[in-house]
């Protein structure tokens, strides 16, 4: 009883100290927002406009009924039509053009006589990213363009056709498996980070010792700095949700309860983490330097913006150890899927050991550093 | 004879307070000059104005009102030219404490663009003058509080300045450095012929410069040589024999209270008085309190507090009941230390240390820096752990003993460690849940400290954006909400001016009375008086112990005068130092 309320004392004291200081007050609510709301535009590996130059040497109707398809996409811009090769590289290194789409001089003759002819699309390849997605666009238009020609002119058509469906994302939108994605990213940022930071504070200020030789117990304080991140924690995956939900319409298909619950173990996860390093940290700046250190890997092995099954099978291995990669599955998979609790399982129980691990070494670290 | 080198006219500065819209006249229309070659001293209690003064100087702030006029230059108007020929050492230097002695040297060389033959010529004096020249390679973050003042002193001596602009050099350096940083500004003034003018709360220190500003609330209440100021209290000085028994500290609190007297201290086991009134009123009376007086020799001191006295109001009686009585006196000594020990790596910073305090005693551990006597403390308090040797208190070690035991403690860290975006108030309420107090005690408790410490106007302010001596208040405050049997004290008067000083020892001294048990650290070896017993540290070990009288015996004071505790300090770490040397 009155450990818990030593524990309340703290944890007000800590959400004061936050709420107190504008600056401070401000730094927790509206950078995670902005960033959402930043990456929501910004990161996103849809491509809505590729502008591309014509070398059309065949000056045929079918070269034109061809290049007609790619400008009613609505998605190709046609920017120039070129002359020579040498345009080519010039559009192209110039950044003037996405893509070049090259027509030999034999194209229109050569289908005209019911044989094969080719078209040859430079992309530029120094983003391999959109390269390769307008690359994927271009071919989807010429097999449309196949289909068609084949259709027109009594051929059979190809003997195997792909109806494609996307689910859960029908519209394969990056926005919607990049923000659920971010519930985690974001909260994890500042978690740990506001955790680190609290302790360090304390030490760098003098404080800590005063607080030591109140009754406060080891485990008492680390209650009450690891209540408050929470918290903050919760609060921010909550303003991430909005805006997802109210701001950028992503339909949410999960269980609110779900999804809290394995917020509440990835935040746990994530506090102790965050404890770990200020255990470790006699001041701010390290604990900075070591929350940053921390954040980087945690964010690029987490497989929000690049597949865990693209890594190599050695840095795959670290992702299970990344409480970051079962924050963005869990969230993915309740709001895009409706995942209930006993499918996420295996995301849910490493969550739990985690913080079990993590909370356990720290309390083990305040006891025996101490000293 | 040549003009002074600074002449200020009535300067004025106001700053606006933070939060409440307020003013705070940091000037209120102050003249000085500072004569070249000579030591100036600015002299007068927190807040006084002293580092605004000496900021106008250097060029950071201009003044409101007034003229200034620096080496025959208007600082306000052409800040470099000044800044060019003066050396200024703020109270926190800018030592780069992750650098050397020697990276420190060469960065303030190359931001003065000292050549490389002057620095040839420059550094080896400024080694021999500061004996760092051994520690030239060590990293500044590691150097002792006294060593880091004189490496900032060398950084701004690093090319010659035509004056030498000190702001409390000393605050927090003990007295062996502090003596040591004294020498080599004498020696400065002296020698070289330097104009130096430099600000202190000791008042020792204001004694040896050739004139003194006493500066108070923003107005100079005299600008003479030191022996103009221990004039004003002429005829005033009187010494009280508390009689056989009795203790010279209980007398002193009791004589604060007499309207006729305006200061007292106890000094060698007697009770030092200023008395109030005009000397020629009358012949002096020479009983007070019923007690014979002896007139004595006015000192520095006397004269500054008659100074002060004539502007602040007689502080109201100190009244620190304890509500809740302590229980009687337990047999045997309430903390006990036996052979202690600490060790980190292989330096041993406390080095077999044994002593007990009793029930209602105020016990002091005295030392330079790095003597171990914060260790010790610590080890004490249960912050850390003891390589060897046993620590008792209450009966119990606090490390291994449950909450139940720290709560009979209070702790006054160094610096007065507060929550600083939090009120006054916040920080109260917090420390009051910690030490387990609820409901209608412990709005009672809080009520009880903001009074007790004068804190109602500043309730609702952010305990960071305190001045100095209401954070003291305030640690104070927070640590005696529970009403602790023992208290632990790390410097709770460093950096805090005369009057705080007194107002500070009422309040332990009146604890002690009622039973509380007091262990204080201290560098003002003047504050040892106050103790019943006090032991003097230095490289870990206690080199002497025993109650102040059978300490200032250690002294050789100086032909014709009574030994103080201050000499009694130097005489016995010397002693030591001297012994390990050999």
């Amino acid at each position: 009883m009155e450990s818990l309320l030593r524990i309340i004392a703290l944890t007000r004291k800590e959400l004061l100290a936050v709420l107190k200081d504008n600056r401070a007050r401000n730094a927790l609510l509206l950078p995670p927002i902005l960033q959402c709301l930043l990456f929501g535009y910004a990161a996103t590996y849809d491509l809505n406009h590729v502008p591309y130059a014509v070398l059309d040497r065949s000056h045929s109707t079918e070269s034109q009924q061809l290049l007609s398809r790619f400008d009613g996409t609505g998605l190709f811009e046609r920017v120039a039509s070129l002359r020579t090769q040498r345009e080519v590289s010039d559009y192209v290194d110039d950044r003037r053009a996405l893509l070049a789409i090259e027509i030999p001089d034999d194209f229109g003759r050569r289908l005209e006589a019911g044989g094969r002819a080719d078209v040859q699309i430079i992309a530029d390849g120094r983003n391999s990213n959109t390269a390769g997605t307008a690359l994927g666009y271009a071919q989807s238009v010429v097999e449309g363009f196949n289909v068609d020609w084949r259709a027109d002119h009594g051929q059979p058509g190809p003997p195997v056709t792909v109806e494609a469906r996307a689910w859960y994302n029908p519209n394969l939108m990056t926005r919607w498996s990049m923000i659920p994605g971010l519930i985690g990213t974001l909260t994890m940022i500042q978690t740990l980070m506001l955790t680190a930071m609290s302790v360090a504070r304390e030490r760098e200020q003098g404080t800590f010792d005063q607080l030591l030789v109140t009754p406060f117990r080891p485990a008492e304080i680390m209650a009450g700095k690891a209540l408050p991140s929470m918290l903050v924690g919760i609060i921010q995956a909550t303003g991430v949700l909005l805006v997802a939900q109210l701001w950028f319409r992503i339909p949410f298909q999960g269980s609110f309860l779900t999804l809290y619950a394995g917020l509440v173990l990835f935040v746990l996860a994530a506090v102790g983490v965050g404890l770990v390093v200020s255990a470790l940290c006699y001041t701010m700046q390290q604990a900075m330097l070591f929350s940053f250190i921390l954040i980087m890997p945690f964010a690029l092995l987490s497989g929000l913006t690049t597949p865990i099954s693209n890594m190599p099978q050695s840095l795959q291995y670290f992702t299970f150890v990344n409480p970051l990669r079962y924050a963005i599955d869990i969230a993915q998979r309740v709001y895009l899927e409706g995942a209930g609790p006993g499918v996420l399982m295996p995301d849910l129980w490493p969550l739990a050991a985690m913080a079990a691990v993590t909370l356990t070494a720290a309390s083990w670290m305040f006891k025996h550093r101490l000293q | 004879m040549t003009p002074p080198v600074v002449i200020g006219k009535d300067l004025r500065k106001t700053f606006r307070a933070r939060g409440n819209g307020g003013e705070v006249r940091a000037l209120d229309g102050v003249s000085i000059e500072v004569r070249p070659g000579e030591l100036t001293a600015l002299v007068g209690p927190d807040g006084a104005g002293k580092t605004t003064l000496i900021r106008l100087m250097a060029g950071l702030l201009a003044a409101d009102g007034g003229t200034l006029r620096v080496l025959d230059i208007d600082p306000a108007v052409e800040p470099q030219r000044v800044q060019d020929r003066i050396g200024y050492m703020p109270q926190r230097f800018g030592l780069y404490e992750d650098l050397s002695v020697q990276e420190n040297l060469d960065l303030y060389a190359d931001l003065h663009g000292v050549t490389a033959a002057e620095r040839s010529q420059r550094y080896p004096q400024l080694m021999q003058m500061t004996d760092l020249g051994r520690f030239t390679g060590r990293l500044a973050g590691r150097l002792s509080g006294g060593m880091k003042q004189k490496l900032g002193l060398a950084c701004t001596l690093v090319r010659s300045p035509e004056l030498l602009l000190l702001d409390e050099p000393t605050v927090g350096v003990d007295p062996l450095s502090r003596r040591e940083l004294w020498v080599i500004v004498q020696h400065l003034v002296r020698e070289q012929g330097l104009t130096v003018l430099t600000s202190t709360s000791y008042l020792d220190e204001a004694e040896k410069a050739a004139r003194v500003l006493v500066l108070h609330a923003g107005k100079a209440l005299a600008q003479s040589e030191p022996a103009g100021v221990t004039r004003v209290a002429a005829g005033r000085s009187l010494a009280l024999d508390p009689g056989s028994g009795n203790n010279a500290r209980n007398l002193q609190a009791r004589l604060l209270d007499d309207p006729e007297v305006i200061d007292a201290v106890p000094d060698g086991g007697l009770v030092r008085v200023v008395r109030a009134g005009d000397a020629s009123a009358g012949p002096a009376r020479n009983s007070i309190a019923g007690l014979t007086a002896l007139p004595v020799e006015p000192r520095f001191e006397d004269g500054f507090m008659v100074l002060l006295r004539g502007t602040a109001a007689h502080e109201a009686g100190v009244d620190i009941r304890l509500q809740r009585p302590l229980p009687a006196a337990e047999a045997g000594p309430v903390v006990q230390v036996r052979d202690l020990i600490k060790r980190f790596g292989d330096f041993t910073a406390v080095n077999d240390v044994s002593f007990e305090v009793r029930r209602g005693e105020i016990f002091g551990l005295l030392g330079p820096n790095g003597a171990g006597k914060t260790t010790t403390f610590r080890m004490l308090c249960g912050l850390l752990p003891p390589s060897g040797g046993t620590l008792k208190v209450a009966g119990v070690d606090v490390r291994s003993a449950g909450a139940a035991a720290r709560a009979r403690l209070g702790y006054v860290a160094q610096k007065f460690s507060l929550y600083g975006s939090l009120t006054v108030g916040e920080n109260l309420e917090f420390f009051a849940s910690a030490y387990g107090l609820r409901g209608g005690i412990r709005r009672q408790r809080i009520d009880w400290a903001i009074r007790q410490f004068d804190l109602e106007q500043h309730e609702h302010t952010a305990s960071g954006e305190l001045p100095g001596g209401f954070k003291q208040r305030l640690a104070m405050g927070a640590a005696l909400l529970h009403e602790p049997h023992i208290l632990f004290l790390d410097e709770p008067t460093s950096g805090a001016d005369p009057l705080a000083r007194r107002a500070f020892w009422r309040r332990i001294t009146a604890l002690a009375e009622q039973g509380v048990t007091v262990i204080v650290t201290t560098h003002f070896m003047q504050e040892a008086e106050y103790c019943d017993h006090i032991a003097i540290m230095d490289g870990g070990r206690v080199l002497a112990q025993g109650s102040p009288a059978e300490i200032r015996r250690l002294a050789h004071p100086a032909e014709g005068r009574q030994a103080s505790m201050e000499d009694a300090f130097i005489a016995v770490v010397e002693a030591a130092r001297a012994r390990a040397g050999s």
